[in-house]
């Protein structure tokens, strides 16, 4: 991919955004990550081939982490911005929905107050101005996609165009995360503290726990992955792509080349951000909680690694890091809880020093190297 | 309750004024020392006052012991003091050993007070000054004109000038009470010049007004001399509080610089960011708790002075773990300071996870020696310096003295400053980049070993210890710039200042954001820091 | 495009096989699994680690008995690593994977709040062993730690008599979450209900982690001028090392400004030099030091176990209020399953009801039959310079539990289920 040399911008420009091949691909998998959810509606627990609610919730949340890692390989793989406070805009996008899934408990919760309870023991009479209209479904997933985007969006032309790179970068995007996270442990802001979000009953009137709910969740979440994949395809396809890949390899030159980098950056950077905050909006009604230690630095770090380990630069790379990562976690953390900090380690130090292009780049290698083993065998 | 302890008290001063030279007595009466095992807490009251009127200094010793949990109730009911080699019978004056069934005697906070209030009045003509400057202290508040004689007595006898002073605050504040308004000015003026903030109380009651518009205080010219005084006393109290807040910005900008320093030199010299490097001073906090656990198994006696044995251990220790580092994962990553990291992160992980299977997930006990132990007392006890803080700033000024001394006086050094500013043209030249590479990592690790030691003595020692400064030492090597030792002083010692004096309006952690928050803007108006590197290297 | 094809196929077939690929555990026929729901690592693992301990030596401490019903018990012991969406995941997992019949779990309240929806989702059993702040009353679970009136407020109570030293001013100082914010919350009503001023009370709160408490002992120093002044800190987890360390040296002594804990044991105190402390009070319903042979024979079983299994600084380990609250529960859960007749959750729910037990802290405690928690009896210990604590006061007999303050507005009517 990136080492392909196209001169040609105009044969760029008619390129179709994925090969026939592929798209059949992309579809076959989408089936059947989608009939999932099918299989544990339709079926009872029991049966051979029920999925349990489990499984669903759990994949669905691993979806919601490999938008996030899609995300951020965006502006790390192909724009080479490595961002280590990316948690905080999947946070961002968690809070709106979870602000929309608070007011939807009605009078359910343990005080049967128009407030949430952590208002009520905090003695506050009302909402803060910040809640206003959150009742709304439309506007918190409004809320969801603007917030992140306009925080990402003012600092990252301040930073860009400070011409902030590198190791900087990542530093401040970590205070930055740091600080927030700080911010929302406070009680006192009005987003719960130390217990976020957590407790709710409905969403768009459908009970939470459901599993058709959790079935319409899983779908939108896939449909969301889906359609992200195929825009951050035709992102970086397009023009603004190869100038994008460029500033990733030479900043400075492309400078001089007459571009402005801030543009094309800042474009992608907020771009990112929002698809993060699509992504924790998704996460929250399906993991039923948010709190701030999503904002934490140690979060947004392992979300480079699952970028990393997948493969950066590709776009199927994060969400296979993703996939690996978390299951590893998953199975270690419930088999053998006290090794899995040493394999997280591990998988940090070796990914870097070994594989660098992660497993879609080996897998690309093993397949190149079986390509030209057939191709010298036809005797070229 | 209040009366009769104020009648106790009385009678108490009326028997050490009786007895004021004191009489040698060999044991204390038995009925007054069986009481103090009672189970009701009067009699425990009435017993202990009664002691303390005994100009005996035997009762004295028992009520020591008492207060310091050494008294203790032998199963036959006779009261034993614990000698650590034995026991005393103060009914005897015998000593004896200890009684297999004896039961330590449990005191409460009320009976300490009963004990000191006891002991104060017959310290007041104790041999050594500071035992009476005590209880002259202890009399100021809460003494009344029963206590007046005494006092008197005592200040006519007292050769300190520091004791006299006390006494006489001491009468001042009984004075107040007098009916003379002349010497109820007095009073006030004396009690308004100590500036203590506990005296605000009583003399804001004077000024208090009734429904009728009455003051408490009928005199108008006391009236004057009680405003007086509480100006004086709060910019007394202003000034104590800048002061605090100067010392506290100083020790938090110290801890920051010994936290940071390390980190300086690596990521000025390679331009890595460690993100190993809070595990490091995990590491330095942990070789203090070995060194210590290594004292109190084989050399007890010598256990206040483990802190500076531990300096060289955990330099040593932390040094290798940075330079295995070095050789094994981030020498492999040179021109990719992103990936070391990433790389670097993961260490981290390995580090804390190896230190939990180790040493267990709690946090560890690290004890300050005694020589760091409690603090120095200014503005008359307004503001206490603690020593482990000064110790801190002393010794994180050490350090920089230590490396500034090796980075300008030594070869080492000098091939460190010369890849700073240009590692190929270094290269060229000739500096063994890789070795200088390893030792300046190395050392950059061994500082954080050295802040480690001391950030035992402040905190927790726990396998999360370096998380917690993680963010905090990267503020200030951003914030300082790369390459010069100034930076990183002015940073630390700046972002600590300015956190400590946010904090009174804003809180710790409105602070702390504050605090973040300005230097993720710093940084956008500036990015190489506050000392850049000169130069002309682009990127 | 080959390769494309092969990336998509194999990403399908990783995550499918994630999928399916979960530990289908078959439960075996002759044993009763029951679940352990302790953080083992991260912030919360210096506190919790020896709940999961002491839970794994009352089931072995069980089975060498005969078990349950017959059959013998299998601890199942997951770590949600401090991290709370973490939390409800193991909670699913244990109950709809493992198919456990109870859980013994959780310590922060948020913890406990983002497992609650699961337990009730799925009719699990939960049995939450540590002093919390009330506000809360689940018919699936069973809270074996104390509500604010079995701990906060008697421990206010000694602080304002003349015994406690009489402390007409108090500053609250807590970490900053819900439970120091509740139980704060209902000491002001309760001190104001007593005729203390609102400008005589002092909040305070810190984030958790926090450890520079120099400005706040400075502050409290200068509160402190204003009258008799007591501090009741329900600072949590790590942060009380730092300022105890910080009251030690600044010289706050007991006599001045006595300062009552209620989140430090002796398991905290394990990380201290306690001499600068001798004075200071925390408020439990267990301590270890406490004078009698159930608890001789607790604190010897623990410790036997601990040196057997190897723990990390086995020959320095100490007991506390949630172990012996741990213990309890598993015990009481053990009878209720035995009085029931089976493991089912809604037939030992209404077992547990009336349930006593000889429990380390001298008394009989009694499950109430409505209210899901234990009458426990209150003691107020005094900080030893050996890191234990002697008790200065105790109530006469258990108490009952109001999990719903009467001085929270709105209260009134809510006590049972």
């Amino acid at each position: 991919m990136n080492g392909a040399s196209v001169t040609d911008l105009a044969a760029l420009a008619r390129r179709p955004l994925f090969s026939p091949r592929a798209w059949a691909g992309l579809a076959a998998a989408c089936v059947a990550l989608a009939l999932l959810p099918g299989l544990n509606l339709v079926f009872e627990p029991g049966h051979p081939l029920h999925v349990s609610s489990y499984a669903v919730a759990l994949l669905g949340k691993f979806m919601c982490y490999a938008l996030a890692a899609l995300a951020l390989d965006l502006v790390w793989g192909y724009a080479g911005i490595l961002s280590l406070g990316h948690g905080l805009f999947f946070a961002l996008g968690g809070y709106a929905h979870g602000m929309y899934l608070m007011r939807a408990i009605g009078r359910d919760g343990v005080y049967q107050s128009d407030l949430p309870d952590f208002m009520v023991f905090l003695n506050w009479k009302a909402y803060p101005w910040y809640w206003a209209f959150t009742e709304h479904f439309w506007y918190a997933a409004l809320l969801a996609v603007l917030v992140p985007g306009l925080l990402a969006f003012v600092f990252g032309y301040f930073a860009f165009r400070s011409r902030i790179t590198g190791v900087y970068f990542s530093i401040i995007t970590q205070a930055l995360t740091f600080a927030a996270m700080l911010l929302f442990f406070r009680n006192d802001t009005g987003f719960g503290g130390n217990n976020g979000f957590t407790d709710f009953r409905r969403i768009l009137g459908f009970p939470i726990t459901a599993p058709g709910t959790r079935a319409a969740l899983y779908w939108c979440t896939l449909a969301a992955l889906a359609g992200c994949l195929v825009l951050a395809r035709a992102v970086t396809q397009s023009r603004l792509g190869r100038v994008l890949t460029a500033v990733r390899d030479a900043e400075a030159r492309v400078r001089f080349l007459g571009y402005e980098p801030l543009g094309f950056k800042l474009f992608v950077w907020t771009l990112s951000a929002v698809m993060c905050g699509v992504a924790g909006a998704l996460y929250v009604p399906q993991v039923g909680i948010i709190n701030p230690s999503e904002m934490s630095p140690e979060n947004s770090i392992e979300m480079v690694i699952w970028v990393a380990t997948g493969g950066r630069g590709t776009l199927v790379g994060p969400i296979v890091g993703a996939g690996a990562v978390n299951g590893l976690k998953t199975w270690f953390t419930s088999v053998l809880p006290e090794l899995w900090l040493y394999v997280l380690g591990l998988i940090f130090v070796l990914v870097t020093l070994l594989l660098p292009q992660g497993i879609v780049g080996l897998v690309r290698q093993a397949c190149e190297r079986i390509g030209r083993r057939r191709g010298a065998g036809a005797g070229q | 309750m209040r009366v009769i302890a104020v009648l106790l008290r009385a009678l108490a001063l009326a028997g050490v004024l009786a007895l004021a030279t004191p009489a040698w007595a060999a044991s204390v009466d038995p009925a007054l020392l069986a009481p103090l095992a009672s189970t009701k807490m009067d009699e425990r009251l009435d017993a202990v006052a009664a002691l303390g009127r005994l100009p005996d200094p035997l009762a004295a010793e028992v009520l020591q012991a008492l207060a310091g949990g050494r008294l203790y109730a032998a199963g036959d009911g006779r009261v034993l003091i614990d000698t650590g080699a034995g026991a005393i019978d103060p009914a005897s004056g015998q000593a004896l050993p200890m009684p297999g069934d004896a039961k330590r005697i449990v005191i409460n906070n009320r009976l300490r007070r009963a004990i000191q209030d006891a002991l104060a009045v017959s310290q007041l003509f104790a041999a050594e000054a500071g035992q009476r400057l005590a209880a002259a202290r202890r009399l100021q508040e809460g003494a009344n004109e029963s206590f007046r004689p005494v006092l008197e007595k005592a200040l006519q006898q007292e050769s300190s000038g520091e004791v006299k002073a006390a006494l006489e605050v001491a009468l001042a504040n009984i004075d107040l009470s007098s009916d003379d308004p002349a010497r109820r000015r007095a009073a006030v003026a004396a009690l308004g010049q100590t500036g203590r903030s506990s005296y605000r109380p009583v003399l804001q009651a004077l000024l208090a007004q009734d429904e009728q518009g009455a003051y408490a205080e009928p005199d108008e010219s006391v009236r004057e001399a009680a405003r007086a005084a509480l100006r004086a006393i709060d910019r007394r109290a202003a000034a104590v509080e800048w002061s605090g807040n100067l010392f506290y910005g100083l020790s938090l900008g110290s801890v920051l610089l010994l936290a940071a320093l390390g980190l300086a030199i690596t990521f000025g010299l390679m331009g890595v960011i460690n993100m190993a490097h809070g595990e490091l001073l995990m590491i330095g906090a942990y070789a203090t708790y070995v060194v210590q656990s290594a004292f109190r198994a084989w050399a007890p006696g010598w256990l206040d002075w483990y802190v500076i044995a531990a300096l060289p251990v955990a330099f040593v220790v932390t040094a290798l773990v940075g330079m295995a580092l070095e050789r094994t994962v981030i020498r492999w990553l040179y021109g990719r300071p992103l990936e070391t990291l990433l790389a670097t992160w993961g260490i981290s992980l390995m580090l804390m996870q190896a230190v939990r299977s180790l040493f267990g997930a709690q946090n560890v006990e690290v004890g300050n020696p005694s020589w760091m132990s409690g603090g120095l007392a200014v503005f008359d006890g307004g503001l206490v310096l603690t020593y482990n803080r000064m110790a801190i700033i002393v010794f994180s000024l050490l350090v920089v003295a230590l490396v500034w001394l090796l980075l300008n006086h030594t070869r080492l050094g000098l091939f460190v400053r010369a890849i700073t500013q240009n590692r190929r043209m270094a290269d060229c030249v000739g500096v063994p980049t890789g070795r200088v590479d390893m030792l300046a990592f190395g050392l950059g690790a061994g500082i954080a070993g050295l802040a480690g030691v001391a950030l035992s003595q402040l905190g927790n020692v726990g396998p999360d210890l370096g998380r917690a400064y993680l963010v905090d030492s990267f503020m200030v090597v951003v914030l300082g710039g790369v390459g010069q030792l100034a930076g990183t002083v002015v940073a630390a010692l700046g972002l600590g200042g300015i956190n400590k004096f946010l904090e009174p309006y804003a809180g710790a952690v409105m602070a702390k954001i504050a605090i973040l928050a300005l230097i993720v803007l710093f940084v956008q108006k500036r990015p190489q820091g506050l000392f850049a590197p000169r130069g002309r290297s682009v990127e | 495009m080959n390769r494309r094809l092969v990336l998509k196929q194999l990403t399908a077939a990783t995550v499918l096989a994630c999928a399916g690929w979960m530990p289908q555990v078959a439960s075996a026929q002759d044993t009763i699994k029951v679940g352990i729901l302790h953080s083992l690592s991260g912030t919360m693992a210096i506190s919790e680690t020896s709940l999961k301990d002491v839970a794994l030596m009352t089931i072995e401490e069980i089975n060498a008995n005969g078990g349950v019903l017959g059959k013998k018990l299998e601890p199942v012991v997951v770590d949600p690593a401090s991290n709370w969406p973490l939390f409800a995941e193991r909670a699913r997992q244990l109950l709809s994977q493992d198919k456990v019949a109870v859980v013994f779990g959780c310590w922060t309240s948020v913890s406990r709040k983002s497992v609650l929806p699961v337990f009730k989702e799925l009719n699990g059993l939960l049995f939450y062993p540590v002093q919390y702040e009330g506000e809360e009353l689940e018919r699936n679970v069973f809270y074996t730690g104390a509500a604010p009136n079995q701990q906060a407020i008697p421990a206010v109570e000694y602080l304002m008599s003349e015994e406690g030293g009489g402390a007409r001013r108090f500053v609250l100082l807590g970490t900053d979450y819900v439970y120091p914010r509740t139980t704060n919350k209902i000491l002001r009503a309760f001190l104001n209900a007593k005729g203390i001023k609102d400008s005589d009370i002092e909040e305070i709160y810190t984030p958790f982690g926090h450890s520079d408490y120099q400005t706040i002992v400075a502050n409290i120093k200068k509160f402190a001028a204003g009258g008799r002044t007591a501090v009741v800190s329900t600072i949590n987890g790590d942060s009380n090392v730092p300022f105890y360390k910080e009251l030690g040296n600044a010289g706050l002594k007991a006599t001045d400004v006595p300062v009552v804990a209620f989140s430090v044991g002796e398991e905290e105190l394990r990380g201290i030099d306690t001499a600068p402390l001798v004075g200071h009070l925390a408020a439990w319903n267990y301590f270890q030091s406490i004078d009698n042979p159930v608890n001789e024979a607790f604190i010897s079983k623990w410790k036997a176990y601990a040196k057997a299994k190897n723990l990390p600084n086995s020959d320095t380990v100490v007991t506390n209020d949630p172990m012996e609250a741990t213990y309890i529960g598993i015990h009481m859960w053990k009878q209720a399953v035995e009085k029931a007749g089976t493991v089912d959750v809604d037939k030992v729910i209404e077992a547990m009801g009336g349930q006593t037990f000889q429990a380390p802290s001298g008394f009989t405690v009694k499950m109430d039959e409505t209210n899901h928690h234990l009458h426990k009896p209150v003691y107020i210990g005094e900080i030893r310079d050996d890191g234990q604590f002697d008790v200065v006061w105790k109530t006469e007999g258990p108490i009952r539990a109001q999990p719903w303050s009467p001085f929270i507005p709105g209260n009134e009517g809510k006590q049972n289920l």
